[in-house]
């Protein structure tokens, strides 16, 4: 506990001095290209993502974000025409190595979707499945200790408790998509992808979820993506500006938002196109 | 006399609508340069030809009948009044009469019949020229109506909107009406034939043989209606076929909706559907041509004595039937859970067959089980492969090697050759066909009451 606040302080005197450390870098992408059949969608991506920090990508529609995101997770796989070349590690270990199992790699990054898509099963069943999937919890009291303590941190447990046994498709859209964090995190991961969390949610429901971003920071390593400028100031410490499936520029958030060094992201930023 | 008189009347009709349409559509256009139209000039148009088509259909649908039936009266009568009492002898005088009419008749005429056949030509001549200038008038007065209703103040595109939805009412009417009319006829006869066979006896009786004496003197045919050995053969035949579709029709819709490449897809979707198009009468003769001698031999070889004709034969055939339904209905509730949820399962480090397992199976459940009930009430339902591979001996058992029958085959036994009306044998095709419709109809609603429920779950 004291020693992720430690990093995180760190972390963000880094930001004050406008100097990006990639020191602790738990995710690297070196030269990654992504092609959708012939189209290619992510041309030589180089980035770091900091552990224990919040990343945000932002950038126009269409430009890869979402493309890069599903990498870190390999769930580009599922996509038939898709293909990936360049390498991503996690902790130094390349993730498409091929002796690396893409199912047991969704364990450890987590992903939250833009529309919130609970399981249609009760809430605690939403929350017990990544745990029963991979047998984390060896009694019953065990796993309810699990649903519980992650309902917690994605601050819903007060507003459900009485009913875990109801449908999880019946909360509200804000509801659901802690829900969609809380099943996330159950897992323990280390990496959490968040692709627009907050795009289908009122501003309260999206001040929620910000806030619990800002405390997951603490155990998480968290990548989101984000049309919302105020929303990648707020949550992140670093930020990454896509444009037409480049990297454009990557900093601390403070410099890309005050003094960003690109053309192109000063008028994103600004407001001038995209 | 509606033959010969349809098609002259039914293209005037026609031509008076379209001359309606274009002269309310033109007299529109030109009202409309003086004046803003309430309604646009097609409607006006549209409006007209309805007014001319709904009397002159109305028109034919009463006067014809009416016609006809006065007709057949006044030639009967001028050929022999005693003709109008006789009921038997009444239908083949008058078709005689109409055949000479138009000169169809074989043979030498009789007088009475000539007679008969003269008053039937006059009367029908006169009757075509008096229905069609009777409709032509209609039409033609809805016409001028028409024009004289084209007024910018004139709502003719709400009027129109108003016959529209008449229209598709009627139609819809017809739909049920008919429904509702099979199922009280076939009601009332299940009352009739309760009058002669109690209730008690019908559904909890162990023997059926409805074969009843029809003259005093025949012997050992008194006649046992109990449906029991009818339930335990349908009951034992649909099983042992919802035991072979199911898995199987499952098991393909999974790998169809799952696994199966776009191209496989393309291909092996239509071929299923092939299998369902199929004739059942096709399908009975490979059940008792080719199923149930392997059947017979497959038994032999284990020892086991197996009838020629078996339920286990019937059954696998059935369930090859209605595979298709199984798979095909399967097949679109797998493909309508939403990829968000497969995603959703994919991400949390499940796989593939985890996720179906776990998340896609159980949001398609409720759908996947009605696919089954409506499977099972297709099998139920089913005849020609029963009657040409399990027979028809009422053998109350449950051993899928025994020949056993079912509630259609018996319908279809009884009611195959001449019949007497209201014998208890008769009636008894009723009340086993108001059964069976009731046990259909519930499943169905089972069925569709799961749907529903099941569509509210993740939208
Ligand atoms: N499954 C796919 N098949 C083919 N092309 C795709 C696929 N998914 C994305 N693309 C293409 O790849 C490019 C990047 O898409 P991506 O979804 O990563 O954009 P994005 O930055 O997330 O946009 P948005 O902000 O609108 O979500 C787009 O041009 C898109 O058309
Ligand atoms: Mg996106």
């Amino acid at each position: 506990m004291s020693f992720a606040s430690e990093t995180a302080k760190a972390l963000n005197a880094g930001d004050a001095q406008g100097a990006p450390k990639a020191a602790s870098a738990k995710v690297a992408a070196r030269g990654v290209n992504v092609h959708y059949g012939e189209k290619h969608a992510l041309k030589d991506v180089f980035v770091d993502i900091p552990e224990k920090a919040v990343t945000a990508f932002i950038g126009p529609s269409g430009c890869g974000k979402s493309t890069f995101l599903r990498c870190i997770n390999r769930m580009n796989d599922t996509i038939s025409t898709c293909r990936v070349t360049g390498e991503i590690t996690i902790d130094g270990k390349d993730i498409y190595d091929r002796m690396l199992d893409p199912v047991l790699l969704r364990a450890r990054v987590g992903m939250v979707f833009q529309k919130p898509n609970p399981f249609p099963k009760s809430i605690y069943e939403n929350v017990a499945y990544g745990p029963r999937l991979h047998g984390l919890a060896r009694s019953k009291a065990e796993l309810d200790e699990i649903v519980v303590r992650s309902l917690r941190r994605a601050s819903l447990f007060e507003e459900v408790k009485d009913r875990l046994d109801d449908p999880g498709t019946g909360l509200s859209g804000g509801q659901q998509q802690r829900l969609c964090i809380a099943r996330a995190i159950a897992v323990s991961p280390e990496v959490i992808l968040m692709d627009e969390p907050c795009s289908a949610l009122d501003p309260i429901a999206t001040a929620k979820i910000e806030e619990l971003i800002d405390e997951l920071r603490e155990n998480f390593t968290i990548v989101i993506v984000t049309h919302s400028m105020q929303q990648a100031a707020r949550v992140s410490q670093r930020t990454a500006f896509f444009h037409l499936g480049s990297l454009v520029e990557e900093g601390a958030t403070d410099q890309i938002f005050t003094n960003p060094k690109d053309r192109r992201t000063q008028d994103y930023i600004t407001g001038r196109f995209g | 006399m509606g033959g010969r008189v349809a098609p002259v009347y039914f293209s005037l009709m026609v031509a008076l609508a379209a001359l309606a349409f274009m002269a309310a559509r033109a007299r529109a256009q030109q009202v409309s340069r003086g004046e803003a139209l309430h309604s646009r000039p097609i409607y006006h148009g549209l409006f007209a030809a309805c007014f001319v088509l709904l009397p002159m259909l109305a028109i034919y649908a009463i006067a014809v009948p009416l016609a006809s039936g006065a007709i057949e009266r006044q030639s009967l009568m001028a050929a022999d009044p005693a003709l109008l009492d006789d009921a038997l002898r009444r239908g083949a005088a008058f078709r005689e009469i109409q055949d000479l009419a138009a000169g169809r008749f074989s043979g030498r005429p009789s007088p009475a019949i000539e007679a008969g056949a003269a008053v039937f030509a006059y009367l029908s001549g006169l009757a075509r020229w008096g229905v069609g200038a009777l409709g032509l008038s209609v039409g033609l007065v809805g016409l001028l109506y028409a024009l004289r209703a084209v007024t910018p103040l004139f709502r003719a595109r709400n009027r129109f909107e108003a016959i529209v939805r008449l229209a598709l009412l009627v139609c819809a009417g017809i739909a049920v009406l008919t429904t509702i009319g099979i199922v009280f006829s076939v009601l009332f006869e299940t009352i009739r034939f309760f009058q002669k066979v109690s209730p008690t006896e019908f559904l909890f009786g162990t023997q059926w043989s409805p074969q009843t004496a029809i003259r005093a003197d025949q012997g050992g045919s008194s006649g046992a209606f109990g449906i029991l050995p009818l339930v335990a053969g349908t009951a034992l035949i649909s099983t042992i076929a919802i035991f072979i579709a199911g898995p199987i029709g499952l098991f393909a819709a999974i790998y169809m909706a799952e696994y199966a490449s776009p191209r496989f897809r393309a291909w092996a979707k239509p071929v299923l559907e092939i299998l369902a198009g199929i004739p059942t009468v096709v399908l009975g003769f490979f059940a008792a041509l080719t199923v149930a001698p392997l059947v017979r031999e497959f038994g032999a070889m284990l020892g086991l004595n197996v009838a020629s004709e078996s339920a286990l034969a019937a059954g696998i055939v059935m369930g090859m039937m209605i595979i298709p339904f199984v798979s095909s209905l399967s097949d679109d509730v797998i493909t309508a859970v939403p990829q968000s949820l497969r995603d959703g399962s994919l991400a949390m480090g499940a796989t593939h067959s985890e996720t179906i397992q776990r998340v896609v199976l159980p949001a398609a459940l409720p759908g996947i089980v009605s696919a089954f009930m409506l499977a099972i009430s297709r099998a139920v339902g089913e005849t020609m492969i029963v009657v040409m591979a399990a027979g028809l001996a009422a053998n109350l058992s449950f051993n899928p090697l025994d020949a056993v029958t079912t509630f259609t085959v018996q319908i279809k036994t009884i009611l195959v050759g001449d019949q007497e009306f209201d014998s208890a044998k008769t009636l008894a095709a009723f009340a086993l066909g108001f059964v069976l419709f009731f046990f259909t109809l519930t499943l169905n609603v089972i069925a569709l009451a799961i749907v529903r429920k099941y569509r509210e779950q993740y939208d």
